[in-house]
């Protein structure tokens, strides 16, 4: 791989040896994955910030470094709500080393965002062509597809260090010959609200890793994108996917139709709402919605849907906590139903959710995650139901 | 004897050698491996029961979560971590992990190690040029 004289002088560790280290990953994943050089990022997402998934050597590592970050970089969700940790039933002992965890990012001039949809942020904004190093597989998938940005799955550290030097290898999704459709999955059906979760719940499946066209028959708006993209992330590894007259890439670019075709019907989507993934011999008991984390107009859906209502279990809606700032009425009114407005974490990442035994979601990420990463079963279902299963929700 | 020297790609920098520890089965740090004592842990895996620290680690490849790079640095810190590790190809997970913990690691040996190689050699291992050397 190519470097510059100074990349060449970074390795050698004349910047420090926190840069040398940083330098040395960027160029060993560049090796691995025969990039001829680095190319400038626009900014970052780090991953690796819930204490429940990187533990005492991640946050020694992380405190072990020194240096300023040299893009806008924000972080992934935590494993609480940084102010209202205590409301969600997270221990003393786990605050205290999540809140050293997310100092340590801060003190490398890491914003502390902690949210997988960067691309709400107001000051934090992605558009078509630019060069990202963002890990939230979510994110990655919403960045590539929706936006037409380009980024790799970065793991937690490579996407610091890719932070730290402001570059990162041009290897994968940054080359236009990986972001050519490799397979076509035609949708035979007209989709709604969570359906797009549970197709790309199917989608991702089939997929594993490669780039899948899409072509369907209803338009999905940017959300119900962001849905399908984080299913297929957390049920295959899709980093990239096109819909016919909808993603920008499709519409700008001439694709070629891939070769293998496959069709999606509507006896398929139904058959994952009937199926509880985990085991769940029990009824639900919680519900959530926000995985990825809230849009205000997906804020504004749940106020609407609990609306003089009142739920009985846990109900937990996840956003990031600038748009829960923004939209303080929304915030008010969900909560007015006793449903908890979160923000900085999810239903994955938190340990809170491990004592609960079967939650409904509107998300096919989560319905793919919850049973492994929680041991929590999982029922999916749009929102209205997810009030009406997991929180008993009744008219006042 | 003239130690015979293989040429690789060098991953992870530095120079190290040790007995070595074969393994036939990927390795996810996360979940087969007890960071605590280097043990492998899970019962499925061919090297279940053994303990990777201080070893000239070879095996395939690693595989599952990117937290994994993690668990390697707990090892290192822990002082159970492997002293090398020799890879048939190195996936980012592993090389990672060993970058920030500081553990020679080559990958792409001009021969193959798991026909060359048996339990208990004694090697070096060099990741900076990308060698690996067998001294007996």
């Amino acid at each position: 791989m190519y470097l510059t004289p100074e990349e060449e002088r970074i390795m050698s560790g004349e910047s420090g040896p926190t840069l040398q280290k940083a330098m040395e990953i960027l160029v060993a994943l560049g090796d691995i994955y025969e990039a001829d050089r680095l190319i400038p990022i626009k900014s970052a997402q780090i991953a690796g910030v819930s204490y429940k998934t990187m533990g005492d050597a991640g946050l020694e590592w992380i405190s072990d470094l020194d240096g300023k970050v040299q893009v806008p970089s924000i972080l992934n969700p935590a494993g609480m709500d940084l102010e209202r940790w205590q409301e969600m039933g997270v221990s003393a002992e786990f605050a205290q080393k999540q809140q050293e965890i997310i100092q340590a990012y801060s003190s490398l001039g890491i914003e502390v965002q902690c949210t997988c949809t960067p691309y709400y942020l107001q000051s934090f904004s992605a558009t078509y062509g630019d060069h990202l190093a963002w890990s939230e597989s979510s994110a990655v998938s919403y960045a590539n597809s929706v936006i037409g940005a380009r980024t790799n799955r970065e793991g937690g550290p490579s996407a610091l260090c890719a932070a730290l030097v402001g570059k990162t290898a041009n290897y994968g999704y940054h080359l236009d010959e990986n972001r050519i459709p490799e397979l076509m999955i035609s949708v035979d059906c007209e989709l709604d609200a969570s359906d797009y979760a549970v197709l790309g719940y199917i989608a991702g499946k089939a997929a594993g890793k490669r780039v899948p066209l899409f072509r369907m028959r209803s338009t999905p708006h940017r959300d119900q994108l962001k849905a399908l993209g984080a299913a297929m992330a957390a049920s295959g590894a899709v980093a990239l996917y096109h819909v016919e007259g909808v993603t920008p890439e499709s519409c700008r670019k001439d694709f070629e139709l891939p070769a293998e075709q496959l069709t999606i019907e509507r006896t398929q989507i139904d058959e994952v709402y009937e199926t509880v993934s985990g085991d769940g011999i029990t009824e639900c008991d919680s519900a959530a919605v926000g995985c990825p984390h809230c849009s205000p107009e997906e804020l504004e859906e749940v106020a609407a849907k609990l609306e003089g209502k009142v739920v009985d279990n846990n109900v937990w809606i996840f956003t990031s906590r600038e748009v829960a700032e923004f939209n303080p009425r929304l915030v008010e009114r969900i909560e007015k139903s006793g449903a908890k407005v979160l923000c900085d974490t999810c239903m994955v990442v938190s340990p809170a959710t491990d004592k609960l035994s079967h939650m409904a979601v509107n998300s096919g990420k989560a319905y793919a995650y919850l049973p492994g990463m929680c041991k929590v079963a999982a029922t999916i279902a749009n929102i209205e139901k997810c009030m009406e299963k997991g929180g008993g929700s009744h008219s006042d | 004897m003239v130690p015979i020297r293989i040429k690789g790609r060098g991953i992870s920098k530095g120079s190290a050698g040790g007995e070595v520890l074969l393994s036939e089965d990927p390795i996810s740090f996360l979940g087969n491996v007890d960071p605590q004592t280097g043990k492998i842990v899970d019962p499925d895996h061919c090297l279940f029961g053994k303990k990777i620290g201080g070893k000239v680690l070879v095996f395939p490849h690693g595989k599952g979560s990117t937290v994994g790079s993690y668990v390697i640095y707990q090892l290192f810190k822990n002082g159970v971590a492997p002293v090398a590790m020799v890879n048939l190809e190195c996936e980012p997970i592993v090389a990672v992990g060993a970058i920030i913990s500081e553990i020679p690691l080559v990958d792409g040996l001009e021969s193959n190690p798991f026909e060359m190689l048996k339990d208990g050699m004694n090697v070096n291992v060099d990741g900076k040029e990308g060698w690996l050397e067998i001294k007996d």
